[in-house]
């Protein structure tokens, strides 16, 4: 009997077993990024760089050279890395408190000088890793350890849509956001960081895409429960669609 | 090379490009924004990068990715934005990368002034940023000197993988000196086999971090950076002495102070006053040898700062309760004159006999 191969782990990602805990999307993502960096073979050319939050051990999964880059500050980590290797891939992977919240300038200036990196921005609307608190992302009504009854536009302001926001600069090239409550859209997600690494490729700019993804641990709900919560809530909050696809930003400059 | 008229600000940039640094990531702030500007027009000459950051924060954590793949980086600022690059700063050192910051000192604390001072000599000396660390400080009092220092400086980061901090004041910074410098050479860059440059064929990813979850693993971390703090003390470690063999009083003081020291002293000498000098060149590690070679014979120390009163503690620490050590300072960006600190050493003398 011969035996067909139908599937094998990415040479994107390390042997390592990573700590997410079960039923979040972390782990899907962080696939699809390994795989895409392998198909496009640049794995080797590659230096990524993690940011704080649940996904401050991803350099332990990407099997690429990494950085790890303090609370926020991985766009800006990323601009030094990129300044000096034109040549390399250089992309980051933040979460939304790292990047909406205590890194917004560094990812609002990244985009608008156009710096030519990938930024793989995961949006699970809350803080994870320190126990579920409210992030800019987090939607109005939503609990969470610091918003206990629920978040109250009134007192904690309204949600932050980063990539309609950041697609108003001209520095922008590719900016789309994606989700991963489905199959059919997690195909979509891939494609979508495909095109991003892409775009780096051309040299067009900056990229992004945001990630809709899910934290069953501090939503208080099982796995199955996350996906639809992400269909059901974070779908109609945060649009999915491509929000920026240009050759070239800037150029009525 | 003939000596030129520079500004210092101007030629701490100079200096740098000379010791092969071709990338800067900054911020402008008075005192020090003739650096920048004379980055932005001199690295793409040299084939380097000049990138004006949003921020502070993003200036060095800008030069924490560049550091990462093995680069000489570097970024400068004053005061109140040095204050913003100290979480970047603890990040270098716990993930062991080097790099150059600058910090054209001036008044404080907050927004303060933009006159000169030395009031950021705790922030520099005993860490400034969160953990256990310590980064070399190097502090010149003439703009020739700066020249030698920030070669010094990229030497000592890349020698022992650590942010090193240039300390000037807005004195330094905006005075003009003739100075010399070496003629410009090709440097070949160091191969740094930590670097993160896309593994490109040669083995496993690297990783530059400074998490480490577990806590003896992260003892034994901090051990090894202990270690890397004491070869620093043990090889680093600069310092100029003038006349302290006789001397029954000797004056301290670094940079810009310890210029207007000597004319001090000088005039004391001339009046017949035995007074020496001690100017440390490292603020971190402190030059405790000279204080310990002199403690039990001298009648008392002077520690002459634009501060409060900062480095006279490292100088109580060298000295050890041996002899009694008393301060003069100016504050607030207020420079302390010849004839103050002349009057000082004769207070302290018993006065001078006519």
């Amino acid at each position: 009997m011969t035996m067909k191969t139908v599937f094998e782990k990415t040479s994107g990602l390390t042997d390592n077993q990573t700590h997410y805990c079960p039923g979040c999307t972390h782990g899907i993502i962080h696939r699809m990024v390994g795989e895409v960096l392998e198909e496009m073979g640049i794995l080797e050319d590659t230096v990524g760089v993690a940011s704080v939050g649940c996904s401050v051990l991803s350099y332990e999964y990407f099997n690429c050279d990494m950085t790890q880059a303090a609370h926020g500050r991985a766009p800006a980590v990323a601009t030094g890395i990129k300044r000096v290797l034109p040549d390399r891939f250089v992309f980051t992977y933040q979460g939304d408190g790292d990047l909406a919240s205590i890194g917004i300038a560094e990812a609002v200036h990244a985009a608008a000088r156009g710096e030519n990196i990938t930024v793989i921005f995961v949006n699970n609307a809350i803080y994870g890793m320190t126990g579920g608190q409210m992030a800019p992302t987090t939607l109005v009504g939503q609990k969470t350890a610091t918003t206990p009854f629920g978040r109250d536009a009134s007192i904690q302001g309204l949600p932050i849509r980063v990539s309609e926001m950041l697609s108003t600069l001209d520095g922008t090239a590719y900016i789309e956001r994606v989700s991963t409550h489905d199959v059919p859209n997690i195909l979509k997600a891939k494609k979508a960081i495909r095109k991003a690494f892409e775009t780096q490729k051309q040299g067009l700019g900056f990229s992004m895409v945001e990630i809709l993804s899910s934290c069953p641990t501090n939503w208080g709900l099982d796995p199955n429960e996350s996906l639809d919560w992400i269909k059901d809530n974070m779908v109609p909050a945060y649009p999915l669609g491509v929000y920026k696809d240009v050759p070239k930003g800037g150029d009525e400059w | 090379m003939g000596k030129v008229l520079m500004k210092g600000n101007e030629v701490i940039a100079e200096a740098a490009v000379h010791a092969g640094c071709k990338y800067f990531f900054g911020y402008p702030i008075t005192p020090q924004s003739e650096l920048v500007a004379y980055m932005a027009r001199r690295l793409p000459e040299v084939g380097g990068l000049f990138l004006q950051a949003e921020s502070e924060v993003a200036a060095i954590n800008m030069v924490y990715g560049a550091a990462g793949t093995g680069v000489r980086v570097m970024t400068s600022s004053s005061s109140p934005g040095f204050s913003l690059k100290q979480e970047g700063i603890s990040y270098l050192v716990g993930a062991e990368l080097p790099a150059l910051i600058v910090n054209v000192v001036r008044g404080g604390p907050g927004l303060g002034n933009i006159q000169p001072a030395q009031s950021d000599y705790f922030q520099v000396t005993k860490g400034g940023g969160h953990g256990d660390y310590h980064t070399p400080v190097l502090a010149p009092s003439t703009l020739q000197e700066i020249i030698d220092l920030t070669e010094a400086a990229f030497d000592i980061a890349d020698r022992y993988r650590t942010p090193v901090i240039l300390l000037g004041d807005g004195m330094l910074g905006q005075m003009m000196e003739p100075v010399e410098f070496k003629e410009l050479s090709e440097r070949k860059p160091e191969q740094k086999e930590w670097a993160t440059t896309g593994t490109r064929g040669d083995g496993k990813p690297r990783i530059i971090s400074s998490l480490e979850l577990n806590a003896d693993a992260l003892e034994k971390r901090n051990e090894l950076l202990q270690k890397k703090f004491t070869m620093i003390k043990q090889n680093e470690v600069r310092f100029e002495t003038f006349e302290t063999e006789d001397a029954d009083y000797i004056v301290t003081a670094y940079g810009t102070a310890a210029r207007i020291a000597m004319n001090a002293i000088n005039k004391a000498r001339k009046d017949g006053l035995k007074i020496g000098m001690i100017r440390p060149i490292t603020l971190w590690p402190f030059p405790e040898q000279p204080f310990i070679a002199t403690r039990d014979r001298v009648k008392g120390y002077l520690s002459v700062e634009m501060s409060a009163g900062q480095m006279v503690e490292d100088v109580r620490l060298a000295v050890e309760g041996k002899a009694p050590v008393s301060f003069f300072g100016r504050t607030g960006g207020v420079v302390p004159t010849q004839e103050e600190i002349y009057d000082q050493i004769i207070q302290l003398a018993g006065g001078v006999e006519v």
